[in-house]
């Protein structure tokens, strides 16, 4: 394959910036929206995995940036599968019982218009950097 | 295509496949295969992260989580942990040992916290031998907005506008370089690319090598446009094989997307690269001595002028320049001057690159803005002395630098301010030196550099070096006197003003920058017969302390010459005649009741 000009190799980029995006997002994760999915055993068992696997494809879909990574046990194990959304310069907020439906309403509503969503988990202890 | 939903990023670098970075990736791949992982997670092999004192590191993004000092046994516990539970393996992350605490995040270490990576850009991000990652960060694009948006003269402004100044240790300007080569008139030019790095301790350019080696070819290309050459020569030492075979796997992907070669991205300019390679002689690093090594002739450097801009390869104009500062030319292009003229000090402008070795807690690769302290290198991102010892002084600039002492520590760095405090910037090596350390000896370690490395041609530099040492290594054999420190100075001098090349004028420097900042230390070898540092065997010998010795028989069961003597549980004693100074015994008592006296 050659490229013959300018365009051509602009036209490359953009092909070839996909395989490079997860390391770019990860560098700068604190200026996008950053999610995270509670993947312990309880989690996975309760579908975490697929739910992770949506969030990637559906925020690829709708071209939001974002990072979506696995973390450990949250603690709320009876509201499996939690996820933890970021926006940049918000406050973390953390969501239970998350299905497919929730994590389309989440994207929908929260991440493009900012407007809260049922199912937040209040944050109700202290961790030692407090 | 798979889609991919983390990246685990191996250190592909010299340093961290020295301690089986290679098996690593291997073990991931293979893990991830087991686990069913392996079109979620890709296991991508990238060059140099820097941080050598912690290698072999591996970063998984999108988290940034950095491990550190990964074994290949590792791998499993790193696969079912962090990939598949998303916990961070605790027991591999970098340990700060200021505040106890683990950090997981590349952003919350001190070692990148003042860092500001130009050169190194692509160094432990992209995989050096996939050329589509490079383009994916803006690759190329400088050299095709110049060849079809620019005049030679618009762009060879724009690299004067940055201010750029040679990073291989001399910092002529660059732009003015280029200038120089383009009025030469010719039928034939050439760009080379000085890869003969030479300075004990000095790895940037191998990194960059290694790690980015497109940015280097897309900078021979735009140097070659702006000059009129369509030809590049890369004189690389043969001690680099990695840095070779990456750039050789980087030449021909860039062949094979037409970005070198002929009509280049459809503009009618030609361009090609070939390598040379050098056989490790310090000297070749001189630029005339590079070409007449180039032309298959002795490494012999001739007087200036002629330049090389006018007369250099096989008597054509060529233009050298260091990998660092080609490194440097692609990002200029793509940010713009003034982008890069706005980081630096006055004079001295964008960033550079050192190998922080010698007695500091984290020896590894640093890019800093030009202007940073010596102190914020030494001691923020270095993480300062090893085993709490006390500073001493920094060696820069490899055998032609000299040393800094703690009054220099706030200094900031660039060109001129280390000229002006009796060192220089040097391709950009930097050895920390402790309480330890001998200041006498440490100029006869880079005498004795030197010394092996004069080519011989002139006799300066030849018989001068070699007197130099001789009187260095009388004093710290405590024979020195004290005229000897009055001739070491003259004959310094007269070796500085009369040698042919660079290496011959530089090479006094250590010892030069020594009697200057460690006058004492001199002093108390020609006049006490003493070696301040406990360096110099023949001025030093171990005494053992009666009041503290328990007669433990350690010492004595240790002493491989059978020096020691005495009756357990009574002190013992050595025998000076048969002492060789091994330091044996005084390392194995516990109760310090050995001393260097």
């Amino acid at each position: 394959m050659k490229i013959t000009s300018l365009a051509d190799l602009r036209k490359i980029k953009a092909e070839v910036q996909e395989k490079i995006k997860l390391r770019e997002y990860g560098e700068n994760a604190e200026n996008i929206v950053q999610i995270k999915v509670a993947m312990a055993t309880c989690g996975i068992a309760a579908g975490a995995k697929e739910i992770m696997g949506y969030l990637i494809e559906e925020l690829d879909f709708q071209g939001i940036d974002a990072v979506v990574t696995q973390t450990g046990c949250m603690g709320y194990c009876y509201a499996e599968p939690t996820i933890e959304v970021i926006l940049p310069g918000k406050a973390p907020v953390v969501y239970g019982f998350v299905s497919r439906e929730k994590a389309k309403e989440i994207i929908d509503e929260y991440i493009v218009k900012g407007e809260m969503v049922d199912g937040v988990i209040p944050v109700n202890y202290k961790t030692i950097d407090e | 295509m798979a889609d991919y939903k983390m990246h685990i990023l191996v250190c592909g670098g010299t340093g961290c496949r020295a301690s089986q970075s290679e098996q690593i990736a291997d073990n991931f791949k293979k893990e991830l295969e087991l686990q069913g992982l392996q079109n979620e997670i890709k296991v991508v092999t990238t060059g140099c992260f820097g941080f050598c004192e912690k290698g072999p590191v591996v970063k998984i993004v999108p988290d940034n989580t950095f491990y550190t000092e990964v074994s290949p046994t590792d791998v499993k516990d790193i696969v079912s942990e962090h990939l598949i539970k998303g916990r961070p393996l605790k027991r591999l992350l970098y340990y700060n040992p200021k505040n106890f605490y683990h950090v997981a995040s590349t952003s919350n270490i001190d070692f990148y916290k003042k860092q500001v990576r130009v050169a190194l850009r692509n160094c432990g991000f992209i995989n050096p031998e996939v050329i589509d990652e490079y383009i994916a960060r803006d690759g190329y694009s400088a050299l095709g907005t110049v060849l079809s948006e620019m005049t030679p003269e618009e762009a060879i402004q724009i690299v004067k506008d940055s201010g750029l100044r040679g990073r291989g240790g001399g910092g002529f300007p660059t732009g003015l370089k280029w200038e120089i080569t383009r009025a030469s008139q010719n039928d034939q030019k050439y760009v080379v690319c000085n890869a003969d790095e030479g300075d004990p301790g000095a790895f940037m350019d191998r990194s960059i090598l290694e790690g980015d080696p497109h940015s280097v070819i897309e900078a021979m290309a735009i140097c070659g446009y702006c000059i009129g050459a369509n030809k590049g020569l890369v004189y690389i030492r043969a001690e680099y094989p990695l840095a070779i075979s990456r750039l050789k796997v980087a030449i021909a992907q860039a062949q094979e997307y037409g970005l070198l070669g002929d009509d280049i991205m459809g503009t009618g300019f030609n361009f090609d690269i070939e390598l040379r390679y050098g056989a490790g002689a310090f000297v070749c690093g001189e630029e005339t001595a590079l070409i007449h090594s180039m032309e298959g002739c002795r490494g012999e450097p001739t007087f200036k002028p002629p330049f090389p801009s006018v007369s250099g390869y096989l008597g054509k104009p060529t233009n050298v320049n260091n990998v660092e500062t080609f490194a440097n030319i692609p990002v200029i292009f793509n940010k713009g001057a003034a982008w890069f003229s706005s980081i630096g000090s006055e004079k001295s402008k964008g960033t550079k690159v050192f190998a922080l070795a010698g007695k500091v807690n984290n020896v590894g690769l640093v890019e800093v803005p030009m202007g940073t302290t010596l102190r914020e290198v030494i001691f923020d991102i270095g993480g300062g002395i090893r085993n709490g010892k006390r500073f001493k002084a920094v060696q820069t600039g490899g055998p032609s630098g000299g040393c800094l002492t703690e009054k220099h520590l706030d200094t900031p760095i660039d060109y001129d301010n280390l000229i002006a405090a009796g060192s220089m910037m040097g391709s950009g090596g930097m050895i920390v030196l402790d309480e330890d350390d001998c200041m006498v000896s440490i100029a006869k370690f880079y005498l004795e550099f030197t010394l092996d490395e004069s080519c011989g041609k002139c006799t300066p530099c030849r018989i001068g070096n070699k007197r130099l040492y001789e009187i260095l290594d009388k004093i710290t054999r405590g024979e020195g006197t004290p005229d000897d420190l009055t001739r070491l100075r003259q004959l310094a001098n007269v070796i500085k003003d009369t040698s042919l090349c660079g290496l011959g004028q530089t090479s006094p420097n250590p010892v030069l920058s020594t009697l200057d900042n460690f006058w004492n230390e001199y002093e108390a070898h020609v006049v006490d017969q003493r070696c301040p540092a406990g360096q110099c065997k023949s001025l030093l010998h171990y005494e053992i302390d009666p009041l503290k010795c328990t007669g433990c028989t350690v010492c004595f069961r240790n002493c491989p010459v059978g020096a020691i003597s005495g009756e357990k549980k009574l002190p013992h004693s050595i025998n000076q005649s048969l002492c060789i100074k091994c330091g044996v015994c005084h390392d194995k008592c516990k109760f310090k009741a050995i001393s260097i006296v």
